[in-house]
């Protein structure tokens, strides 16, 4: 990667320029730019819309267009026949605010997003510890690990719903042995629990492969130098390895928000369906209840353009991530 | 490594054992639970070793949820969205790299820009622009006053003419998903990589552009676009919300969605053998590609993160 991207900051000009577009003047939009264009290349301007008209064809009809809409819709009130619309201009996302249902499914979706995210960094940062340390089976324990990837965030619903049900599951027959009164069909904080276990069981993988990665390309000789100061292991990933892999870190805190909030969908769907008592309904899970199921579009609309803007704040962060990580490799 | 430390040496075995337990798990109980019949899955304690019901109980799902045409269903909507994603970034990242013209950072933006939204936020309008794929041009049309033009002139009623719903069709499963620029991104940092000497040589050799990026620039890009689809192929297969949202008959919807429906909800007999059984095969794919094409899946993964 860092080879990648030296290549590329040199076929686009100047050093000063940042590598990614986004902090670039929007007067690029109207001026003809060089950036990002190979210094041999073709003037066909008419080949290249020919190649370009699918990707912005199926763009303009499934992205812009859904969006534009979510983002009108968001202002007007629709009966849920769809027959008339009347412009209210920001009394869904007032309704929205004073709305506590919506006050603590964002509660909760925070809390299980930030429980989610440290706990599979923390997993995953020991287990890619201990990967670094091994000599033997490496690949092995590579290979299982890594197994939860191929596994949709729904099968992973369905096999924890099944070792954590109340009547049939092994697990919670354990827990009720153990004296708890487990239910994740009654218990709020059985639910969430259950769920955060299912998210963090199948995610951990992801984080797995970055930080094994990570921790491979620490320089051997700065583990020498450290090694010689007399720095134990612990001591040498706390002091060196950790630091040096702080980039993908960051990068992967910001990966695991966007999986909480947008990719749990299926777990929720399988274990809990948002219950009991709203307990697992998080914001996206809400937007497809009250979008769907209650079919309040304007509502439902409004929480689109607010998860809209979540997801271009961590856009932004996942960007700056990876320059971060960039700047520090290179 | 430096030097090693058998009590370290001892201790990581240790936290990877537990890893690999904790991984396995859920799949082995999974599989026993897949093995037993109804009522032995239903006995307490839960028993630890599988039973003899694990092919018939297969079977049993297979043919109970219409799997054969669920699988036949997944597999056409992966490999569309595996194909269909991977050309239409292709050339649109030859586009964006390889040719001057007006606008050129203006699509690129525009491609840019969808990189932000994942498909999640924008359930509902995204539904909307499946079930009625030719709204936006009647609207359009409507605004520029296309729509009374044309009834005016020639009588013709162009909003009845462009109905288009894509529920329940393939291609309404595959375009949304298409619909994002990331493997487009991909390429298009891929082919600033690219030598500029090679498009040098090939215009020498008087090469028009189809078939430099045919000869040239679709060979270099080989390994990128395995470990791509393999990505792909995951993104594919493993979707729910979608299929979910836009399959209401039963013979259209996907092997996921299959899975779904063999869940035990809370009054009906608890077939929880039926749905684990089942849960392997909707598994097995993706699983396979996993397991096979290690090498390439993690270079996918890295890759398309950047």
């Amino acid at each position: 990667m860092p080879a990648n991207n030296a290549i590329m900051t040199k076929n686009e000009g100047a050093a000063t320029r940042p590598r990614l577009p986004l902090r670039r003047s929007l007067g690029s939009l109207v001026r003809p730019s060089e950036a990002g264009l190979k210094a041999s290349h073709f003037r066909r301007p008419w080949l290249a819309a020919g190649l370009l008209a699918p990707q912005l064809l199926i763009l303009l009809f499934f992205f812009f267009i859904p969006t534009w809409k979510a983002l009108s819709l968001a202002f007007v009130q629709v009966d849920p026949f769809g027959g008339t619309m009347i412009f209210v201009g920001l009394d869904n996302f007032t309704t929205l605010f004073s709305s506590p249902e919506y006050r603590d499914s964002a509660i909760l979706t925070l809390w299980f997003t930030v429980v989610q995210c440290i706990a599979t960094l923390v997993i995953a940062g020991l287990l890619a510890f201990a990967t670094d340390n091994v000599l033997r089976g490496r690949a092995i324990y590579k290979g299982v690990i890594l197994l939860p990837y191929a596994i949709a965030p729904a099968i992973s619903g369905v096999l924890w719903a099944f070792l954590f049900n109340p009547t049939v599951g092994p697990l919670a027959q354990m827990l009720h042995e153990l004296g708890f009164a487990w239910d994740p069909n009654r218990r709020p904080f059985d639910a969430l629990l259950l769920v955060s276990v299912a998210a963090v069981w199948k995610h951990v993988c992801y984080d797995y492969i970055f930080l094994v990665a990570a921790f491979l390309a620490v320089p051997a000789s700065v583990m020498e130098a450290a090694a010689i100061d007399g720095a134990r292991p612990v001591r040498r990933f706390l002091t060196v390895t950790l630091p040096m892999a702080a980039p993908t870190i960051f990068f992967l805190i910001v990966m695991n928000f966007v999986y909480g909030l947008f990719e749990t969908f299926g777990i929720i769907d399988t274990v809990t369906r948002g219950g009991p008592a709203g307990s697992t309904n998080t914001l996206v899970y809400k937007v497809y209840q009250d979008g769907f199921r209650q079919l309040d579009l304007g509502s439902s609309a409004a929480q689109s353009v607010i998860l809209m803007a979540i997801a271009v704040l961590f856009t932004f962060l996942q960007f700056r991530a990876v320059e971060r990580k960039v700047n520090y490799q290179v | 490594m430096v030097e090693r430390h058998i009590g370290l040496s001892i201790f990581c075995h240790v936290v990877l054992l537990i890893g690999a337990a904790a991984v396995c798990m859920p799949l082995y109980f999974a599989f026993v639970a897949g093995s037993l019949t109804v009522g032995e899955v239903q006995q307490v304690p839960f028993p630890l070793v599988p039973g003899s019901h694990f092919v018939e109980n297969t079977v049993l799902a297979w043919n109970e949820g219409q799997f054969s045409r669920l699988y036949v269903n997944s597999l056409i909507v992966t490999t569309g969205i595996v194909v269909g994603k991977l050309a239409v970034s292709l050339i649109a990242g030859f586009a964006v790299t390889y040719f001057r013209f007006p606008f050129r950072m203006t699509a690129f933006w525009l491609i840019f820009i969808s990189l932000m939204l994942p498909v999640e936020v924008r359930i509902i309008p995204t539904y909307e622009a499946v079930a009625d794929a030719a709204g936006p041009l009647r609207a359009l049309f409507d605004a520029i006053g296309l729509n009374g033009f044309v009834a005016d002139t020639t009588g013709y009623q162009l909003d009845a003419a462009l109905q288009w719903n894509m529920i329940n069709s393939y291609s309404g499963l595959i375009l949304p998903l298409i619909a994002s620029a990331s493997a487009t991104f991909l390429f298009r940092q891929f082919f600033l990589t690219v030598p500029d000497e090679l498009c040098e040589a090939a215009k020498l050799d008087g090469a028009g552009p189809l078939k430099f990026f045919w000869d040239v620039l679709l060979p270099l890009s080989r390994a990128n676009i395995a470990a791509l689809s393999i990505i792909l192929f995951l993104y594919g297969w493993n979707q729910y919300l979608w299929p979910l949202l836009f399959t209401t008959e039963k013979v259209m919807s996907t092997a996921m969605i299959g899975l779904k429906d063999l869940i035990p909800v809370a009054d009906a007999q608890p077939a929880w053998n039926i749905a684990m059984a089942a849960s392997f095969f909707v598994m097995a794919p993706p699983a396979l590609v996993i397991l096979l094409m290690q090498r390439w899946f993690t270079k996918g993964l890295v890759d398309s993160s950047k």
